[in-house]
């Protein structure tokens, strides 16, 4: 079992001395731009919904709720629920007995947890005793966890009550069209009312269940997000109109995902040769958005059993053969874990403030920069042990996340393989500059002649410094070549 | 009559046991199957078999 991951070992080797600055005395976290002081309050520890947490508490995913109530195109049931987790994995099922189990296990031994969701494969409100019972349990066990869900919507009025009363207080609703006949391209059929109904009949009754679940949410004081698979030449242009509707019926953030289609998947996009979006397509797409609701960018579309802090996994090592049969929750390390990063962000925001002023003062294009991270909010990650590479853009006008790249782990055994840093390579196209704690002179060199610089010079330091430091200055040396 | 699941097909949603109005429908070793002696293929329940109208997979629960 890999080590449990603790502040100090993100802030090695090279830890800043504490600058002074407490939790207190930098006052409150602030938000992104746009969002309400109580709902920043209430998602601020949840690493799917408030962008900074995620660089602090992790997630756990199980999948307890298999059975689903609609088809989608982009879904072949053998798989995990493509609404929320990456297609083409399969989780692990587990009874809702099982699950409680690894859920303990997981928060005695991954302190950063802080959030348990219920995710497909299957929808975790059509199959609601699966997942009542599942939650019920761990409320007993683990009072301070946050719950959500996720789902296609189509059941949610039938059990909003249930789920206020549980005090579960985010939603996930999976909303990838408004018109009917968009809708009808993306779900063949529904089951609703003890009948199936399909074609354009279906997407109708699931728009206005959706509509009526989403208005149901915002009634009851329940944070709504809506996701969308983003799919290239069905929906991608009607998403907009999406954005509009449910930002105007009051959801909180919405997430675009986009479509993963893959041949082998045996999904019926994926046998009709779908694509999905290029990076580019998905961030003009989003930047087009900006405005609406709240855009979620750092959304990996995590496998359903997923456990982790960031892009990580750590699902396996939590598989049931490996639990003991009887575990005991032991409430002391997250408590403390909690703590920590209590101060630590404090610090963290104050060094962003002080990046803000650096930057205001630098006169140049916006760039994209990708950074290596373990988590902790800072540059510290080996580039060849990095499985994402999380990209902002910067500009004199701020730093501002876009979202991730994520790569196949090249460096395996000390040995980069070149077909590997080929996908590295794509997957940093754009990016001007990588910052990473480390870095070994082959893959630099192959970088350099992607057009794509590489530093280790701002290693260990708080992301947004780092990026402020180099880009102001590589500003100041363009200067003084081309004066 | 009755319906019968194609046990090779199966994705172990549970979708079908949760609708039958029956209960006809119960795991053995892992795998869905229908009790015959308990389906009575919905008649007097719902107009269609509800296991075969919310099973993900065509063809999996057929008629016998
Ligand atoms: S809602 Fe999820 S599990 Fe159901 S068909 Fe769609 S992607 Fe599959
Ligand atoms: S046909 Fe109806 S009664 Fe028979 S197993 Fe299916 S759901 Fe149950
Ligand atoms: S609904 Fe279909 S796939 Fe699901 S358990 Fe029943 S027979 Fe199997």
């Amino acid at each position: 079992m890999a080590q449990i991951i603790t502040l100090e070992s993100l802030l090695a080797p090279a830890a800043d001395p504490a600058s002074g600055c407490t939790a207190s005395a930098c006052g409150s976290q602030q938000g992104p731009a746009g969002m309400a002081a109580d709902v920043w309050e209430r998602v601020k520890d949840h690493p799917c919904y408030a962008e900074e947490a995620h660089h602090y508490f992790a997630r756990m995913h199980v999948a307890v709720a298999p059975a689903c109530n609609i088809q989608c195109n982009y879904c072949n049931r053998k798989y995990d629920c493509a609404n929320e987790s990456r297609p083409g994995v399969v989780s692990e099922k587990l009874t809702p007995d099982q699950a409680v189990r690894k859920i303990i296990a997981v928060a005695n031994s991954v302190p950063q947890l802080s959030v348990l969701g219920v995710a497909g494969p299957g929808d975790a409100v059509y199959d609601w005793r699966h997942t009542a019972e599942t939650f019920r349990r761990v409320q007993a066990a683990i009072p301070d966890l946050r719950l959500c869900i996720s789902t296609n919507g189509l059941a949610l009025p039938d059990h909003i009550d249930a789920i206020a009363a549980m005090g579960i207080d985010h939603v996930t609703i999976t909303i990838n069209f408004i018109d009917p006949e968009i809708g009808a391209r993306i779900h063949p059929w529904i089951f609703h009312n003890h009948q199936r109904f399909t074609g354009i009949e279906a997407a109708r009754i699931l728009h206005e269940r959706q509509m009526l679940g989403l208005e149901m949410l915002v009634a009851r004081g329940i944070l709504a997000k809506i996701n969308s698979v983003m799919i290239p030449g069905v929906n991608d242009a009607h998403l907009v109109e999406v954005n509009r509707v449910v930002t105007q019926k009051g959801a909180f953030l919405h997430n675009i995902m986009p479509l993963i289609s893959d041949p082998a998947h045996g999904t019926a996009f994926g046998l009709s040769g779908q694509r999905g979006p290029t990076p580019a397509e998905l961030k003009t797409l989003q930047d087009s958005l900006a405005g609406g609701a709240n855009l979620m960018r750092h959304c990996r579309q995590c496998r359903a059993d997923a456990v982790g802090l960031l892009g990580e996994d750590r699902g396996q090592e939590f598989n049931l053969d490996q639990l003991p049969a009887e575990t005991a929750y032991d409430p002391a390390p997250r408590a403390t874990y909690r703590e920590l990063v209590a101060e630590t962000r404090g610090e963290h925001a104050a060094h962003r403030e002080a990046a803000r002023d650096d930057l205001a003062a630098v006169d140049a294009p916006a760039v994209l920069v990708a950074i290596a991270t373990r988590g902790g909010g800072r540059i510290n990650q080996h580039f060849g042990h990095a499985q994402e590479f999380q990209v902002y853009e910067v500009s004199p006008d701020g730093i501002r996340f876009i979202g991730h790249r994520r790569v196949e782990q090249y460096c395996q055994s000390g040995w980069g393989e070149d077909a590997t840093l080929d996908g590295v390579l794509a997957a940093l196209a754009g990016v001007a500059c990588v910052l990473v704690a480390k870095i070994g002179d082959c893959p630099r060199n192959s970088l350099t002649g992607a057009g794509i610089e590489a530093s280790q010079d701002h290693a260990y330091d708080w992301i947004e410094s780092g990026i402020a430091a180099w880009y102001a200055q590589r500003y100041r040396s363009t200067v003084r070549l081309t004066a | 009559m009755a319906y019968k699941i194609i046990v090779s097909q199966c994705t172990a949603c549970g979708a079908c046991e949760f609708e039958c109005p029956n209960a006809a429908i119960s795991t053995k070793r892992g795998n869905y199957v229908i009790n015959a002696a308990l389906c009575t293929e919905c008649e007097g329940h719902f107009p269609a078999a509800q296991c075969a109208a919310v099973c993900p997979v065509p063809d999996t629960c057929v008629k016998v």
